[in-house]
């Protein structure tokens, strides 16, 4: 499935889409792991928690939980909050 | 590798001058300055007096430090986080030309289920181990704890009891507990006669010391004070703000604390508040300490303004650094070259720093980005860069 790349995790894929597979959000994590080593532990904490400032997007529908499942026809998207200074 | 920054580099003429250069510094120095908005090394000449800037790296990133290895003389590691995703580790195997990412940055073990673990949300302090040791490091992070990489910081793993330790983890408080910027774990100090004897602070949490490489450790806290109305015996209330060791007797530590600067003789274990010798009007509280290379009678402090709400400026807007040439029984103030008035200015617990020089060269880094550089161990202070972030640490190492 197609999986869509904020612009700060960039440096990792070099690419704004990418693709990766899995049954639950935290199998495609797992598999973008594989493929971008490093990215996933700037998203998801040691506790397999979402960061505080990022968020998962389904088909547009957020997602709080990492055991949500998806499917190959689905659309993801990693997006980072804007705030700070 | 996740950050490929291609740093600008100038030189620059900053130094006073007309100076000789100094008898034994280095071939070459490097100030390594880590600030909220990315990192900078600051390469000077010989004589110290002429600076060329190498920056920034990881432009954007927190970086809370950024380190040498002086085992190796070409490895450094930067901890960096930014403000939305998670915290790493980056490496450098040439003296900060490329950087690497972590494979494995530090992470506390994974909480068993329905236990709500920890998480690093930044690693703030770096140390390599002993020099017998070479490639391994030490890193303490924020909320407290210790983690150690055997692979040149590739990768991490929890390092000791404390992470884990019921009576630690009561000792580390809250988030509320620690400072602003979230609670600490820092001053990994090392015995270069032993590598199992290490001394930590933990802020808060009270500084502590294990003789058989982590696996217990003992609060040494007897002779500091805590905040008026605490109980001074509960390691929670003690704040060491940093902690240092004298390379030329491992047996004497200096410690900037929240509550005063005293000095530990071992063996003893009671702590002796030598900043009572501080001019009054300037008092005795601040961040840094910094001890001399090779005299350990000497040591500097950078005071702030602990009164009232806690300002942490300079006292009354004066800048100045203080010497003590005797272990504390007095101090003098060094200035000369800093402005005579108006200088509100923030030096943070890592943000101060001496080369191993003849005569020793200081450094510091403000809050309001300027760096300021001494070569002759405070008499004379020059300002070798502004306009830069927040900065966080400086760090200065010499290099062949």
């Amino acid at each position: 499935m197609k999986v869509l790349i904020p612009g700060p995790l960039r440096s990792y894929t070099r690419e704004r889409e990418v693709e990766a597979s899995g049954a639950t959000l935290a199998e495609l994590l797992a598999d973008l792991e594989r493929r971008y080593p490093g990215l996933r532990f700037r998203m998801i904490d040691e506790q397999d928690r979402m960061r505080r400032h990022i968020r998962f997007f389904v088909n547009g529908e957020q997602a709080f939980d990492i055991a949500r499942p998806v499917g190959p026809g689905d659309s993801v998207q990693i997006v980072q909050a804007l705030s700070g200074g | 590798m996740a950050e490929r920054s291609k740093p600008a580099r100038a030189r620059a003429k900053t130094g006073g001058g007309k100076r000789k250069p100094a008898a034994r510094a280095a071939r070459g120095t490097v100030v390594m300055v880590a600030t909220r908005k990315g990192a900078w090394l600051y390469h000077g000449d010989a004589g110290r007096g002429g600076w060329r800037v190498d920056g920034p790296h990881f432009l954007g990133h927190i970086v809370n430090h950024l380190v040498l290895d002086p085992r190796d003389g070409r490895t450094m590691l930067a901890a960096a986080k930014t403000g939305h995703i998670g915290p790493t580790i980056f490496r450098s195997t040439d003296r900060g030309r490329s950087w690497k990412e972590a494979k494995r940055p530090p992470a506390f073990a994974k909480a068993a289920n329905g236990d709500k673990g920890r998480a690093v949300d930044h690693t703030f302090w770096l140390t390599p181990c002993h020099a017998n040791e070479p490639g391994t490091w030490y890193a303490g992070t924020s909320p407290q704890g210790i983690f150690r990489s055997p692979d040149g910081g590739d990768t991490w793993a929890p390092f000791s009891s404390v992470n884990d330790d019921p009576r630690y983890r009561e000792w580390m408080g809250t988030v509320q507990d620690g400072t602003p910027d979230g609670p600490k774990l820092h001053s990994l100090i090392v015995d270069p006669r032993d590598p199992a004897h290490l001394y930590m602070g933990m802020s808060g949490g009270g500084v502590h010391e294990t003789t058989d490489g982590g696996k217990t450790w003992t609060p040494l806290l007897d002779g500091l004070e805590v905040v008026e109305g605490f109980d001074v015996k509960t390691p929670t209330f003690h704040d060491p703000h940093c902690v240092r060791m004298c390379p030329a007797n491992p047996d004497r530590l200096y410690q900037q604390n929240h509550c005063g600067i005293y000095r530990l003789d071992r063996p003893s274990t009671t702590w002796v508040r030598i900043g009572k010798s501080m001019p009054k009007k300037v008092g005795d509280i601040g961040l840094p300490m910094v001890v001399h290379p090779r005299d350990p009678d000497t040591a500097w402090v950078f005071p702030m303004d602990g009164t009232t709400v806690w300002p942490r400026t300079c006292p009354g807007g004066i800048a100045g650094a203080f010497v003590t040439r005797n272990g504390g029984k007095s101090w003098q103030r060094q200035a000369a070259g800093m402005p005579e008035r108006q200088a509100w200015w923030t030096v943070k617990r890592q943000a101060m720093a001496a080369d191993a020089g003849d005569p020793v060269g200081l450094y510091f880094g403000t809050t309001s980005g300027e760096l300021w550089a001494s070569r002759d161990e405070g008499a004379r202070w020059t300002c070798i860069a502004r306009h830069l972030p927040e900065i966080y640490s400086v760090e200065a190492a010499g290099m062949a």
